[in-house]
């Protein structure tokens, strides 16, 4: 059970760890809140987008005159449109990216690198009549050879996607391009020694297929150009700074001059820290003179945007007999889409970085195929590089004769072990959640006929990084907080306990607005599970600003010095003098502020420093039907060091979430294509996202280690959540049925032909 | 292309709009009548989030054309609550932390609302397959279950002490 | 792309001259398969015929014995129908495993059967039960069979103008019981990657006097397995005669290969499935 524990009970807070209604509850269970598609500009026109039909083909020309003829159509876009950008890779927040190629994968110029990747865009008066439009487009297609696997990628004479790409990484750079951009490798010790030395050793080819973030907002934005070169730009995104940065680098436009507001957002894991459809948006606005909507369906959805990268994987994995890891060689290749990807550095850095192995080679490689480009999906990278490692250890423990449990706390990461980086690790919590697991009554509940339990574990690095929070008083002292941070989740609600918190005062006097670009300063996206942590502690520390700003005042209309008040409960205390024990609130200190220094506010611009990674471990019981294969998951229990859980419905919500996700990736999600290469499940019929009854209710237990770098200990915990599940139950049906499994999704045909094999 | 008038009666008051003959239900709601709650996550009834009580029936708004609402009663998630007091469904979908995103919580509220109309003290597992054609990405399904539980509990409460 | 007309007639001879007057007409009953194709542009009707506002097309009625369905009836009003669902809990159960609750209100039987998918999971239910359709058309009313009304993938029989107004289930027979399963990889919102449905009687001696195993998903159209039903015939449903049922429909199945399923897969789950419809429906005949 989730047995809610009142933080409040054993910690001395008193808001941290309770579970208020977040303050933008009721307008999201009315119908009110205002998501991509809902905003409306005055004399809107509705775009649509031309998509490629063909994964591989170079443009030889498009005809628009047609589609401009069309009563209605107010702006036809092609990439010609687009400046031609020189390749240059810019900064954007945990990762890069080359502003050539996300331009152009925003409007292909010369060649469509995927099925739906965009080509021409039209403005009309509607929606009809847009579509209308794009039917009368022309374009003559020289259709090209695709490739859309690991081994077609890297065949000798495969198609090669980008001419301009040589793999980096290489000990030369090699002098033809190919379709592989980046070899990173990672690691110390002589692991192959170690392995030749092991007692033990066991290895595996394992792969999981590319998954979709699966978010059910689709894209969505409205652009409004003006002849002053002023921009404004709706937008539901993870990220609104981001957007103002890659519009201003994409058109040539000053970041000044583009106003970026963030709608509530449906939904994002990831999948909504790029841009596709603003730039486009843009110039279709400044061709019309008027605001343009652009928005994706379903299908566009699958086919452009996205995905997570697939995996295909090397693992092999020695031991001692008492199950200490001796050596680890991993090597694995990501499917990055049609550009190159982040994810193959942060899965290489997450592989092993729950685990203390004294002898490791990680060698990961960035593979590029004709299917969209990826995009982060929840701890990016780290599930599927995790997935093989603790595959391993449990066949490694079943080898061993070894509680799946115990090998994982021989070989934890603890405090202070150094890492492969050369950095020690700080107040982590592994060791904890392996302990919690284990006391757990789901690890040593009986199991029936035809059902397995597995255990994996899991880490996400988190992070920090750069928010500005303001923090303004009413006259009656009430206090406005304003972030620059999308809420995708409830940090509205973090930031008004984390506000209300630090100023003693009550929850609801606390109300928290997500700001456009022009109204706060720079913030990075949301994602990276940082938000809580970076942006709470810009709020935390404007509050503080705040206090002090209070106290200066209350000391100057009592005429003490400022030593001599106390801020306690929402007030200042005068502590000596003829006002000794006076009190002033802050509606008191507020409504006068005109009077003394001015209005009082704060605000804090930083850079967010210590943050710590998060580990999970996770048991999965699964029950496998024998004629048929098909898995149920019948029990769930998430663990989880989360550092301190600030409003713990939403932190649960995190877990449980992650779960979901990550069972859906082993069990029966992952990307078809047909013959021609195109998606062949663009829609959530056939891209099986787990369904309400597919589902058990999926415990969770809060392992709280403060960080001690965070006010309150916060740590991040969105993304951890998602690593664990793909082990846990590949390993729960593996014991289940009595074979190991190397391939995801699980789907029932597959779990019934590995058991086929047996005969 | 000529378009047809539609007469219908939408969370309790008759409305007249305009619709292309194609266009769906849901279109009409967000884009005539301005009721954006109901939102569009696939276009083809596999999601629920245009959940809409159409004739005392729940169905996927994306999945009814406008055209066949004339003279028909519908009740969207913007009549959920009575005037600012919210439906316990609604409330409980807030003190359980049942939504994290919001954009399937108008469809779920719906389709929650009407389970409970039409069983009021329905098991987890019906609950789940009730639901089942609803997606939520962010949640895992857990506190939405448990929400739509509470609720059901409340209100059989109610009809106890009413 | 012009937009197509909307009609909705009052009755089944002014549908059925609309229809013969366009020829790309399509008939609006549920409108779940018919909605999404029409805004996924996979067809381009010149006109929707609503034929929901026909007396009758909507409901369950008694007749000779058994029940007549208008063919507008949502899947949901079959569970209401206590008789029906007495009589014929498999054919119910088939029509309420489509999509979800929201759509299961609006789909019907009739056009799950006329979208002509070997997957729609109504149908196998429907042949096993040897159910009928009252076409109604230009030159009058016809009653088939309803294997007959499917051709393909996507193709059915009717001529232009012609549209189904009514399906037929036969009184439930004295030791009669029916069943229908599928295996989808998720627990709800699938399509079949294979059905099987099975009505069987059952005489005194709980010998099997009647037998019809239908299975979808495999072929171009549901198959009505003829061997299967003969298999078991004559039979204690014993595991001999289980088996032989199942190779008939092994032997039946001629798949294809796609995202839902491998050929090996199909083959195998429709004995399996098969098999469990079997027990299924030998239990209810034996609980009349």
């Amino acid at each position: 059970m989730n047995a809610p524990q009142d933080k409040a009970s054993f910690k001395p807070y008193r808001l941290v760890g309770t579970r208020p209604v977040r303050p933008d509850g009721v307008e999201k269970v009315t119908g009110k809140a205002i998501y991509g598609t809902d905003h409306v500009a005055a004399g809107m026109l509705h775009g649509a987008i031309l998509r490629s039909p063909h994964p591989h083909a170079r443009i030889r020309s498009i005809d628009t005159k047609k589609a401009e003829a069309l009563t209605g159509v107010k702006a036809v876009v092609t990439g010609a449109d687009f400046p031609n950008l020189a390749s240059l890779e810019i900064a954007l927040g945990e990762s890069s990216g080359n502003i050539k190629t996300i331009s152009r994968n925003c409007m292909a110029h010369d060649k469509v690198l995927y099925e739906g990747h965009a080509l021409a865009a039209v403005a009309a008066t509607s929606s009809v009549i847009a579509e209308e439009a794009l039917a009368l487009i022309e374009v003559d297609y020289e259709v090209l050879p695709h490739v859309l696997t690991v081994e077609q990628a890297l065949a000798p004479g495969a198609p090669v996607l980008h001419d301009d790409m040589f793999t980096k990484g290489l000990d030369q750079t090699p002098t033809t391009p190919s379709n592989a951009a980046l070899k990173f490798t990672m690691g110390r010790g002589d692991p192959d020694a170690a392995i030749a030395a092991a007692h033990t050793v066991v290895s595996g080819k394992f792969s999981a297929l590319a998954v979709h973030q699966g978010y059910i907002e689709p894209h969505a934005c409205v652009a409004s150009y003006n002849a002053d070169g002023q921009v404004q730009v709706w937008a539901s995104s993870q990220g609104a700074f981001m957007i103002r940065t890659l519009c201003a680098s994409i058109l040539g436009l000053s970041q000044a001059d583009i106003r970026v507001t963030p709608l509530e957002i449906g939904g994002g894991f990831g999948g909504k820290t790029k841009v596709y459809l603003e730039p486009v948006a843009i110039l279709l606005s400044r061709k019309s003179g008027r605001p343009v909507r652009l928005a994706m369906s379903r299908a566009d959805v699958f086919r452009a945007s996205g995905p997570a990268p697939g995996v295909v994987a090397d693992l092999t994995v020695g031991a001692d007999a008492d199950g200490t890891i001796t050596g680890v060689v991993m090597e694995f290749k990501m499917l990055s889409g049609a550009n190159p990807g982040n994810d193959t550095h942060s899965g290489a850095m997450s592989a092993l970085a729950h685990y203390n192995v004294a002898n490791c080679r990680v060698t990961g490689w960035d593979v590029l195929c004709n299917s969209a480009a990826t995009a982060a999906y929840r701890a990016p990278g780290a599930p599927q590089t995790i997935f093989p490692v603790e595959c391993c250890i449990d066949e490694l423990a079943q080898k061993l004769g070894i509680d799946p449990i115990d090998i994982r706390l021989k070989n934890a990461a603890r405090p202070g072990d150094i890492g492969i980086m050369g950095v020690p690790a700080g107040e982590i919590g592994y060791v904890e959640c392996l302990e919690a697991a284990k006391a757990h009554p789901h690890y040593s509940a009986p199991l029936g006929p035809n059902q397995g339990r597995g255990i994996a574990g899991g880490t996400w690095g988190n992070y920090g990084g750069p928010s500005t929070a303001t923090v303004n008083l009413s006259e009656d002292g009430s206090v406005l907080v304003t972030t620059g941070s999308p809420d995708i989740g409830g940090s509205r609600a973090s930031m008004a306990i984390m506000a209300a918190e630090t100023l003693e005062i009550d929850y609801d006097k606390v109300r928290v607005t997500i700001a456009d670009t022009s109204s706060i300063g720079y913030s990075m996206l949301t994602g990276g599970s940082r938000t809580t942590f970076a942006t709470g502690k810009a709020v935390i520390q404007a509050c503080e600003e705040v206090i002090a700003t209070l106290r200066a005042r209350a000391a100057g209309m009592w005429n003490v010095d400022v030593s001599q008040t106390e801020w306690r409960g929402g007030a200042v205390h005068c502590l000596s003098g003829d006002k000794a024990g006076a009190e002033l609130t802050m509606g008191a200190i507020s409504a006068k502020a005109g009077f003394s220094g001015g209005p009082i506010a704060a605000e804090v611009a930083l850079n967010a420093q210590g943050y710590l990674p998060g580990f999970g471990v996770h048991i999965c019981d699964t029950e496998v039907d024998p004629e048929t294969g098909h898995v149920s998951v019948i029990r769930y229990t998430a663990v989880q060091d989360v550092g301190t859980a600030i409003h713990p419905d939403y932190v649960e919500g995190q877990m449980q979430g992650g779960a979901a996700q990550g069972i859906g990736w082993a069990l029966n999600e992952g990307y078809v294509f047909d013959k021609a290469g195109r998606v062949d499940n663009p829609g959530f019929l056939d891209y099986r996202m787990p369904v309400c009854s597919d589902l058990p209710m999926i415990d969770t237990v809060m392992v709280e280690k403060p960080n001690p770098a965070h006010p309150f200990g916060v740590k991040g915990a969105g993304e951890v959540p998602i690593v664990p599940p793909l082990g846990a139950v590949a390993n729960a049906v593996s014991r289940a049925i009595g074979l190991r499994l190397y391939d995801l999704p699980l789907t029932p045909d597959r779990v019934y032909a590995v058991m086929q094999s047996r005969q | 292309m000529s378009k047809i008038m539609v007469s219908a009666q939408v969370n309790g008051d008759t409305q007249q709009f305009l619709c292309d003959p194609g266009a769906s239900l849901l279109d009409a709601l967000r884009d005539e009548l301005g009721l954006t709650g109901s939102k569009e996550g696939c276009g083809s009834g596999d999601c629920g989030a245009c959940t809409v009580v159409f004739d005392g029936q729940m169905v996927c708004s994306c999945l009814v054309l406008a055209a066949e609402a004339e003279g028909r009663t519908i009740a969207t998630i913007e009549g959920v609550a009575e005037g600012s007091e919210l439906h316990p469904v609604q409330r409980k979908f807030l003190e359980k932390g049942a939504l994290q995103c919001g954009f399937c919580t108008p469809g779920f509220i719906v389709a929650s609302k009407a389970l409970l109309d039409h069983n009021p003290d329905p098991s987890e597992s019906e609950v789940r397959y009730w639901l089942a054609g609803n997606l939520c990405r962010c949640t895992g399904y857990d506190k939405i279950v448990r929400a739509v539980l509470d609720a059901a509990a409340e209100l059989r409460q109610e009809r106890v002490s009413a | 792309m012009p937009s197509p007309q909307f009609h909705s007639p009052d009755t089944v001879e002014q549908a059925s001259a609309l229809l013969a007057a366009n020829p790309s007409a399509r008939v609006l009953a549920g409108g779940t398969d018919l909605i999404v194709q029409l805004r996924s542009r996979r067809i381009a009707p010149s006109a929707i015929i609503d034929i929901k506002r026909i007396a009758g097309m909507c409901g369950i009625r008694a007749a000779n014995g058994g029940f007549a369905i208008g063919a507008a009836t949502p899947c949901t009003a079959l569970k209401d129908d206590k008789a029906l669902v007495a009589a014929w809990p498999g054919v119910v159960e088939a029509a309420n495993l489509i999509g979800s609750v929201q759509v299961r209100n609006r789909a019907t039987m009739a056009g799950n059967l006329c979208n002509a998918s070997p997957a729609a999971d109504s149908v196998p239910a429907l042949v096993a039960a040897g159910a009928t359709v009252l076409i109604a058309g230009p030159a009058g009313q016809r009653e088939v069979a309803v294997e007959a009304v499917t051709s393909g993938p996507g193709k059915n029989t009717l001529a232009p103008g012609e549209f189904v107004v009514e399906i037929r289930l036969p009184a439930r027979p004295k030791g009669g019981g029916d069943a229908y399963l599928r295996s989808i990889p998720r627990t709800e919102m699938d399509i079949a990657v294979v059905g099987a449905a099975a009505a069987l009687v059952l005489d005194a001696n709980d010998i099997c006097t009647s037998a019809r195993i239908a299975i979808g998903a495999v072929a171009p159209t549901v198959l009505l397995v003829e061997a299967a039903g003969a298999a078991l015939v004559g039979s204690k449903l014993d595991e001999a005669a289980l088996e032989k049922m199942a190779e008939a429909v092994r032997a039946a199945a001629k798949p294809i290969a796609d995202k839902r399923g491998t050929v090996e897969y199909r083959i195998a789950m429709a004995g399996v499935l098969s098999r469990r419809v079997v027990e299924i429906a030998r239990q209810r005949a034996e609980n009349v």
